[in-house]
């Protein structure tokens, strides 16, 4: 197949996963980065070998490329950016696209909104999740509920009657595609997760705090194919988006990658490992390590199912509800600590809707709480044997 | 007063004769009697102080041979001990983040000439050198360097998080900028007290353009808090130069309303051709004594130190990306602080080539010494990940992965 248009590969790309979505293919990879998608995307196009840095930098080429009014700036991000996720940018598209800011979160953040609310397409690098605080303030009482309160006035994004944004809202990706080069959009780019000597200050994980403002999105990847196409989903969805990239993938995950532009749905989840015991929702880099524990419980005779999260607000609950009414038994693991993590909603959610079904109480393998620690490290962590007792324990419940 | 007019000394100009200096003539001293605390000397600075909405203090320093000789050592001793960390980390001893202050030393032992130990430091993540200026061991710091139990945080903190509570050395922030605040907070609680001391918030160039900062000195000037904040510009923040950051590099000024004083070792950085000086402990010193009696009196001020780091920002940044490497030698060769200090040394007669060099093997072996102690403390206990998150005793809660395993309530 030929490298596909902008407006229609968008369509091309929704319509297969939606197909694929609900296939019953089994995926006998060992790495978490592998979907039932494969076929199809070899089918598309040309193939690159690409870990996650090269993957997002590939996507904001294409955003950049696609969108004349789409700007990159945070600190540091002209020379390539700390975790080179920025390279070549500020030579292809020029210093007035890609620019540097001084040091300062909240003014980084501020202005990115102002600019998306002229309907540019603003992604803002903030360096470290960990620094994303300052601007906790903008993106939480500006950005979320700027659409709100001006009753759609004003907004982070595209202008829209709210007929036409109703009828296509079944295909968010064609909206955005349709309306690309006229609207504007937030999206911010964060480094979040552990990186195994982080620290207090390099290895938060901070998705909760913002799951909890109605108004944004937040997204995360767990693969450089992933990331490519949730990222530009993203710049292009017509609402403000947190982006959280973990870390720890940036050269360790290495994925062919379709070189073409293509998006992935947000607010779907995706089984990306079946089973019939259990089912374990994650998000990010903590998906490579639950399938190891899948695999070592596997041997045992348990048979797990596996779902990727992708969009944590709004998350999709039907596809996990689907699966825990399969298999009676839920457990979630994230890096950030267990008390008022995300666990805890998705916990709540799926016990309101499947109460009758369960097994066993949901289970959540996660951070401790404590701040995440210097040495400590390989104790905080859900690790895989934290997992896998978890596993156990609730199938013999 | 009268007496240091006729004797200002220059720092390349060697003295001759026995009435160059001091009342009381000065002869060559061996280094055993550095203790001589009671020979004044006068150093000048070599530019004046610039100052913004206040009278910038005099160029002329007292010092004494001890004090000379006491810089010396501090700040090649805090060379030494920069120079070590950065072969364990490269060794992997140490991992993490680790900012090295190599270079900006002057800053350090030129702050605690000035100052008593009840007075508060409090600064950023490049806080190792600081640390032992405030009186901490080496020792500490290797350990806490290397995350084992004898550092000065009992390994919990890492190179980013030193302090000394008892010398009121408050730390060691891993987040740009938010010590400010902090520091102007230390100041309020200071006024309260009436021991008339006071704090210094240091920041770098990299920080001054956060909005915390001007919030903390509209209210530290609105409470007339005996704040002094001190930017320690060493015109690179990370890898971008400061006028690429700022639309005014003039830290001293951005205050406005608050009075500044810069520390002015050189024009720019960056033009070669302008006439380029040592990094002064003496004029840190100066600087410090008149901050300090201004802030009692009125108020906050902001000081600018005009510093040069040699290494990158931290161990993952080789440093050379962003400036030349001529310009790092260049400024090693004209403007060290411990090359100035030496010269100094060396010009009054306090002491010789060969005794310097000496003083130097000693430190190595001291510092070498330190790092061998380190190395044998042991990494801290397990339990500790759970201790110190509350107030003893508060509780926590932590369950295994298996739901049927006892709740244990920890410290």
């Amino acid at each position: 197949m030929m490298r596909k248009s902008f407006g229609s590969s968008a369509a091309f790309s929704l319509s297969i996963r939606k197909r694929a979505f609900f296939s019953t293919s089994t995926s006998t990879s060992t790495s978490p980065s592998l979907s039932p998608l494969d076929a199809d995307d070899a089918a598309a196009g040309a193939l690159k070998s690409m870990n996650l840095f090269s993957a997002i930098n590939n996507a904001l080429h294409i955003a950049l490329d696609s969108d004349p009014r789409a700007y990159v700036f945070g600190e540091d991000v002209s020379f390539g950016g700390v975790f080179r996720c920025t390279t070549g940018l500020a030579d292809r598209f020029g210093k007035n696209r890609v620019f540097n800011t001084p040091l300062c979160e909240q003014g980084i953040v501020g202005f990115a909104i102002g600019l998306a609310a002229m309907d540019n397409r603003a992604i803002a690098e903030i360096q470290f999740a960990d620094y994303i605080y300052p601007a906790f303030d903008q993106i939480v009482n500006e950005a979320a509920k700027f659409r709100y309160r001006s009753g759609n006035q004003f907004n982070c994004g595209v202008r829209f009657s709210s007929n036409l944004y109703h009828a296509l809202e079944h295909f968010p990706s064609l909206v955005a595609s349709i309306v690309g080069l006229t609207s504007g959009g937030l999206t911010i780019r964060a480094p979040y997760g552990a990186v195994g000597h982080g620290g207090h200050y390099h290895s938060q994980s901070p998705e909760s705090f913002f799951c909890h403002v109605p108004g944004i999105k937040v997204v995360i990847p767990r693969s450089p194919k992933q990331a490519k196409g949730l990222l530009l989903s993203c710049i292009r969805d017509p609402n403000p988006v947190v982006f959280f990239e973990p870390k720890w993938l940036y050269r360790l995950a290495v994925e062919e990658v379709p070189e073409h532009d293509y998006m992935v749905p947000l607010s779907e989840a995706e089984v990306i490992r079946h089973g019939t015991d259990v089912t374990l929702v994650g998000w990010g880099a903590q998906l490579a390590v639950m399938e190891q524990a899948c695999i070592d419980a596997e041997k045992e005779g348990i048979s797990c199912e596996l779902i990727d999260l992708r969009t944590l607000l709004p998350w999709d609950k039907e596809t996990v509800e689907a699966s825990v009414r399969k298999t009676g038994r839920l457990l979630v693991s994230h890096e950030a600590p267990v008390t008022g993590g995300f666990g805890a909603e998705i916990s709540a959610s799926m016990v309101e809707r499947c109460f009758l079904r369960l097994e066993a109480p949901v289970g959540r393998i996660c951070g401790l709480d404590t701040p995440f620690p210097l040495v400590f490290e390989p104790f905080y962590m859900p690790t895989k044997n934290k997992i896998l007792d978890a596993i156990k324990s609730t199938v013999n419940y | 007063m009268a007496l240091s007019t006729s004797l200002r000394s220059n720092l390349v100009r060697p003295l001759t004769g026995l009435t160059a200096l001091s009342s009381t003539g000065h002869l060559r001293r061996p280094f055993s009697s550095s203790a001589d605390d009671s020979t004044v000397i006068t150093v000048e600075t070599s530019v004046p102080f610039v100052g913004h909405k206040c009278d910038p203090p005099s160029r002329n320093v007292e010092t004494t041979p001890k004090e000379l000789l006491g810089f010396f050592y501090d700040m090649a001793l805090m060379r030494r001990m920069e120079i070590a960390s950065d072969s364990l980390y490269k060794s992997k001893l140490i991992r993490g983040f680790c900012h090295l202050y190599d270079g900006q030393e002057a800053v350090a032992v030129g702050m605690e000439a000035a100052i008593t130990k009840k007075d508060c430091i409090i600064t950023a993540y490049r806080d190792h050198c600081i640390f032992l200026g405030r009186g901490g061991s080496l020792v500490e710091c290797f350990s806490e360097l290397m995350g084992r139990q004898a550092g000065c945080s009992k390994g919990k903190g890492g190179s980013m998080h030193f302090y000394k509570k008892e010398n009121g050395f408050f730390g060691g922030h891993g987040i740009v900028g938010a010590q400010v605040p902090l520091g102007c907070g230390l100041a309020f609680a200071q006024k309260y007290s009436k021991d008339e001391t006071v704090t210094f918030a240091m920041y770098g160039d990299g920080a001054a353009n956060q909005g915390q900062l001007f919030e903390a000195l509209n209210m530290s000037a609105l409470l007339d808090l005996p704040a002094i904040l001190v930017c320690e510009n060493n015109h690179y923040g990370m890898g971008t130069a400061e006028w690429r950051a700022a639309k005014s590099p003039a830290y001293y000024k951005r205050g406005d309303y608050v009075p500044g004083l810069k520390i002015h070792f050189s024009s720019k950085v960056l033009q070669e051709s302008d006439v380029v000086d040592g990094m002064d402990a003496f004029a840190v010193k100066q600087a410090c004594k008149f901050a300090k009696e201004h802030a009692l009196k009125n108020g906050p001020i902001i000081l600018e130190m005009d510093t040069y780091r040699y290494h990158g920002h931290s161990m993952s940044d080789p440093g050379s990306t962003y400036r030349t490497r001529d310009e790092i030698s260049g400024v090693r060769q004209e403007r060290d602080p411990i090359e100035r200090i030496r010269k100094l040394i060396l010009s009054h007669e306090l002491s010789t080539e060969a005794e310097l060099k000496t003083i130097e093997k000693k430190i190595r072996s001291e510092v070498d010494d330190a790092i061998a102690l380190a190395k044998e403390s042991p990494m801290p206990d397990p339990s500790e990940l759970f201790t110190n998150v509350y107030v003893k005793g508060f509780g926590i809660e932590v369950a295994g992965a298996d739901r049927k395993e006892v709740r244990g309530v920890l410290p």
